[in-house]
């Protein structure tokens, strides 16, 4: 009898709890349903001490149905901002409930509770016990993921650290050395906005870096997808999503700042946040339907909770599914891979129990390779649907033409025939030299006799002597060129004076717009301020002139989740700069050595990088590639991925790196520059996995700008937090470059930095 | 001899110091509107003072629009509205401003009169030779005194330590300005050292500084 009643009064409890969490996900929406189960609640603790045993179970019974008919209900017409509360909501199923329930057995690696590197990031080496006939086998998997701990202060609500990032890329790579697959779990709202070293922005870059060419089977599942947080791990050749889950490029509290222009402490109505989550489109249907993840896990109504042990089920069994599929596909023999696949999958739909269907997860090297070219593949095809390309068919067709021509000739001329010019050059240099010391070695008793009599002193070319004792002459071919630029910026034909920034602590003067603006390049003379500058002086004074060829000019950006208002917006940056894009690709020299460039302009939409501005970024690449010349991005300027596309904008960042990627691994010299501010996504990805990163004086370089960081850290950065000075003191770029010496420091770098596939000289 | 006492009523008497604001170079001013006599204003803010001051006026020359904000807080008690939009040269006083003492500027200000202050001969790491630090963290810095000519320090400077005297008149160690392992640039003050027959007068003056003074703003 105790004991039945101790059971009642557990079941109401767990009813009150529910009530609660319906509570909190429809952030206390006046629902008739809510107000409903509340009142049938209360109903039930005021008739219940009448009851007996019996009567007291139906009604409890009858309460149950009635929670779970409510429940059904509600789900249905749940809307993305209650979505995001769920992923939010302390009850949300966590990493450690995933380890505990759908993994047979685990070990945390560098973690136990908040004794770690960094507890928002959880690193685990896991096993899944499967069998074949009477045999059973352990399946080893390395987890990685965010951890929330259900709301636990010290997990810092899944906002991993750049060191946390950092210890989940050692661990993938231990996961590729061992050749077991990796299981990555995404839950948070997205990266800790720090620049301490190893850098929020550098270490996600280079985490996507080398993603992208990991060769295990990588298979992220998606609970909260938070911008570039998440693109650190979510990197995977198979993408799954939690049915509950939002996957988006910024939070729509976030979005809702920028959309109703609210700066500092501002807070958005609720209004507009709900609207901005919709728009947005961040659910999992929503995601699936773009194409940019594979599956979506179904979970209970309003979302998936630690007790719900089917949902932990069904996350194993799809889990399972996928990675022996990755595995299938990428081990079996060419003709028979797809015939195993098909009837694997028919066997699946009939009810196949994976459990008992063991496939080997580690793949041998064909297989490896074989993955990461089909993962290439893949986030190639991504978002293409979101960035028209206006480029009329005829100019497609000869294009296309162009780039198979460009490939014959490049592994024809590069591949073949320098490759054996280079090796009859190397052993002509070998006989060369040996010659020459033979030489040296017969006419030395005759030289030293010669300096006996004439001097050594008379011996010096007369050449060396005047380089020696004359004052050196202004190259105006290089460096400076003298203060005469081919291009002037408009701004020196105002006449006014213009002050430093660093006046109050440098003592400058204040400088006449013509000179600045002019002969000084934007460049306060006292200090070496660099005053920012039209991307236009950059074409013309660092390039060699008329040696610009654009392309791609026909990819125009577009507003492919139809944000209200945008278009008017697009159109009138399209409108003000010329272009389609923020992006403009194109084919230049320096010094005669050819090279492929892609510049952000941040004068379209502050360099904002969405589907087009992505596509074009590849398309540059790629022509590098094609044409075997130095690829260089230029960043006039950028403040991040255009929310406005939303995943579609996010998706550039793995999009970008990969081709990136490809370039270098072809032996590519990737060098990128920052100018002006550069931040966010496109650095921590495609600009921040480049080996040679500068940065021209006075430029700023991060990930967050000061008013996020002192939001989510809840601490100020100092002044100058971002400068290109502190991001070379952090090691996050390799060097500084004045403006008015970037010709010569490019056209340096072009000859010092050169890959295996270069023949720019 | 010096009569602390005194000295405190007398900044009792105008607890303010009055700042002049001028022209920080030649042009066309312009008062901002809303800056009138009597208003309070603060100096720059937040945590690296990054935060400029209230605006107190526009200075343009050759079309340089530029701001000329307030460097304290306090009360305005002039604007010289005659020179809205007029043309000024550098240095003309433009606002003059009263900024109230706050309790430790007003017990910083008896201090260094009171005190004498010794000062870091180059930028090091400054310790206490281990007689005297033993005693200072035992018993206070009040416990300890030093004589003109007496090593007191231990200066650290690229992992090379070297002895430092002590020069000035002999007395108690009334404040340490340093920290340990804390690089000290040079000039600055180390300690400040009382007579030992005015060191009562002085805890006296600053315990009334700490209680009686009434901060303004």
């Amino acid at each position: 009898m105790r004991m039945h009643i101790m059971e009642t009064e557990k079941h109401i409890q767990r009813l009150h709890e529910r009530l609660a969490y319906i509570r909190d996900i429809f952030a206390d929406k006046d629902e008739p349903d809510i107000s409903l189960l509340a009142a049938a609640l209360e109903k039930h603790l005021l008739r219940s001490p009448s009851l007996n045993p019996v009567e007291l179970r139906e009604a409890a019974s009858v309460l149950e149905e009635l929670f779970a008919f409510t429940e059904r209900k509600l789900d249905r017409e749940l809307i993305p901002m209650d979505l995001v509360r769920i992923v939010r909501h302390p009850q949300r199923v966590c990493l450690r409930d995933i380890l505990e329930n759908v993994y047979d057995s685990y070990t945390e690696i560098g973690s136990m509770d908040e004794h770690s590197i960094d507890p928002s990031m959880v690193i685990a080496r896991a096993y899944i016990t499967r069998s074949r006939g009477k045999r059973s086998f352990n399946q080893s998997v390395m987890i990685i993921g965010h951890e929330k701990g259900h709301g636990e202060d010290f997990r810092n609500g899944g906002s991993a650290k750049p060191w946390g990032n950092a210890k989940a890329l050692h661990y993938m790579k231990v996961a590729e050395t061992e050749n077991i697959p990796i299981h990555t779990f995404v839950f948070t709202p997205g990266s800790y906005p720090v620049e301490d070293t190893p850098g929020a922005a550098q270490q996600i870059a280079a985490n996507i870096y080398e993603m992208a060419s990991l060769r295990v089977p990588v298979i992220s599942v998606i609970s909260e997808g938070g911008s570039g947080g998440a693109e650190a791990i979510a990197l995977a050749d198979r993408r799954l999503m939690l049915s509950h889950g939002y996957y988006s490029v910024i939070s729509p509290e976030g979005a809702a700042a920028i959309e109703g222009r609210l700066r500092g402490d501002g807070r958005a109505a609720n209004d507009l946040v709900e609207a901005c989550a919709k728009r947005m489109k961040i659910t999992a249907a929503d995601n699936l339907r773009m194409g940019y993840v594979d599956h979506v896990v179904p979970e209970p109504h309003l979302g998936a909770r630690p007790f719900h042990y089917d949902f932990f089920r069904t996350l194993r069994h799809e889990l399972l599914r996928v990675t022996d599929e990755i595995s299938i596909s990428m081990r079996s023999l060419g003709p028979f891979r797809e015939l195993r696949l098909r009837g694997r999958r028919k066997r699946a739909a009939r009810g196949l129990d994976f459990e008992k269907a063991y496939v080997r997860w580690n793949l041998p090297p064909s297989a490896q390779i074989r993955l990461v070219n089909r993962r290439h593949k893949k986030y190639r095809q991504l978002s293409r649907q979101a960035a028209p390309d206006n480029t009329p068919l005829s100019r497609r067709v000869s294009a296309v033409w162009q780039e198979v021509g460009w490939g014959l000739y490049s592994h024809f001329m590069r591949d073949m025939i320098q490759k054996r010019r280079q090796k009859v050059a190397e052993y002509v240099d070998e006989v060369k030299s040996e010659w020459t010391l033979f030489f040296e070695r017969v006419l030395s008793p005759w030289n030293r006799l010669l300096d006996k009599i004439l001097g050594a002193s008379e011996r010096v070319n007369r050449e060396t002597m005047r380089k020696l004792t004359e004052l050196s002459e202004w190259n105006v071919s290089l460096e400076q060129r003298g203060g005469n630029w081919v291009y002037v910026s408009a701004r020196a034909r105002e006449d006014r004076a213009v002050s430093c920034p660093n006046a109050q602590v440098h003592g400058c003067l204040d400088l006449w717009a013509p000179d600045l603006y002019g002969e000084f390049a934007g460049v306060c003379p006292n200090c070496g301020h660099h005053f920012p500058m039209e991307y236009q002086w950059y074409l013309h004074n660092v390039f060699d002139q008329g040696s610009i060829f654009e392309f791609a000019a026909d990819v125009e950006c577009g507003n492919p989740l139809e944000m209200e208002n945008f278009t008017p917006k697009l159109e009138e940056a399209k409108k003000k700069t010329g272009h389609k894009s923020a992006c403009m690709v194109f084919e230049t020299r320096i010094h005669d050595a050819r090279l492929i460039v892609a510049m952000l302009i941040g004068d379209f939409r502050g360099g904002t990088v969405g589907a087009a501005e992505g596509e074009k970024f590849i398309r540059a690449a790629e022509r590098a590639a094609r044409k075997r010349v130095p690829f260089l991005a230029y960043v006039h300027g950028t403040a991040g991925i255009r929310i406005q596309e939303g995943t579609n904008g996010l998706i550039q960042m793995p999009r970008c790196t990969m081709a990136v990627r490809r370039y270098i691994d072809a032996g590519g010299l990737y060098i990128v520059c920052y100018d002006t501010n550069s931040y966010a996504g496109p650095v921590a990805s495609f600009l921040g996995c480049s080996p040679y990163q500068f940065g021209i004086r006075s430029a700023n370089v991060g990930f967050a700008g000061p008013g996020v960081i002192a939001e989510t850290t809840g601490m100020a950065p100092p002044p100058h937090y971002h400068n290109v000075y502190k991001a070379l003191a952090r090691g996050h770029i390799q060097g500084i470059w004045d403006r008015r010496e970037m010709r010569f420091n490019l056209s340096r770098a072009l000859l010092t930095m050169g890959g295996r596939n270069l023949y720019y000289r | 001899m010096l009569d602390i006492s005194a000295l405190l009523e007398e900044l009792k008497r105008s607890p303010y110091e009055e700042i002049s604001i001028r022209a920080p170079h030649c042009g066309r001013i312009g008062f901002s509107p809303a800056l009138k006599e009597g208003m309070a204003v603060y100096g720059p803010q937040g945590e690296f003072k990054e935060k400029a001051g209230t605006l107190l006026a526009h200075i343009e020359r050759e079309r340089n629009l530029k701001e000329v904000s307030c460097p304290e807080r306090g009360e305005i008690i002039a604007v010289h509205r005659d020179l809205h939009e007029k043309f000024v040269e550098a240095g003309t006083e433009l606002v003059r401003l009263r900024h109230f003492l706050s309790r430790p500027e007003a017990e910083k200000r008896i201090l260094q009169k009171a005190l004498h202050l010794f000062l870091a001969p180059e930028r090091a790491r400054y310790y206490f030779v281990p007689s005297k630090d033993i005693k200072i963290k035992t018993a206070g810095p009040r416990s300890v005194s030093v004589r003109d000519g007496e090593e007191v320090f231990i200066m650290s400077r690229m992992k090379r330590e070297t002895p430092l005297q002590y020069n000035g008149p002999d007395g108690v160690i009334y404040a340490v300005y340093f920290s340990h392992a804390a690089s000290v640039e040079s000039f600055t003050p180390l300690i400040g050292v009382c007579p030992p027959d005015m060191l009562a007068q002085v805890e006296e003056v600053v315990l009334r500084v700490q209680t009686e003074w009434k901060e303004r703003y």
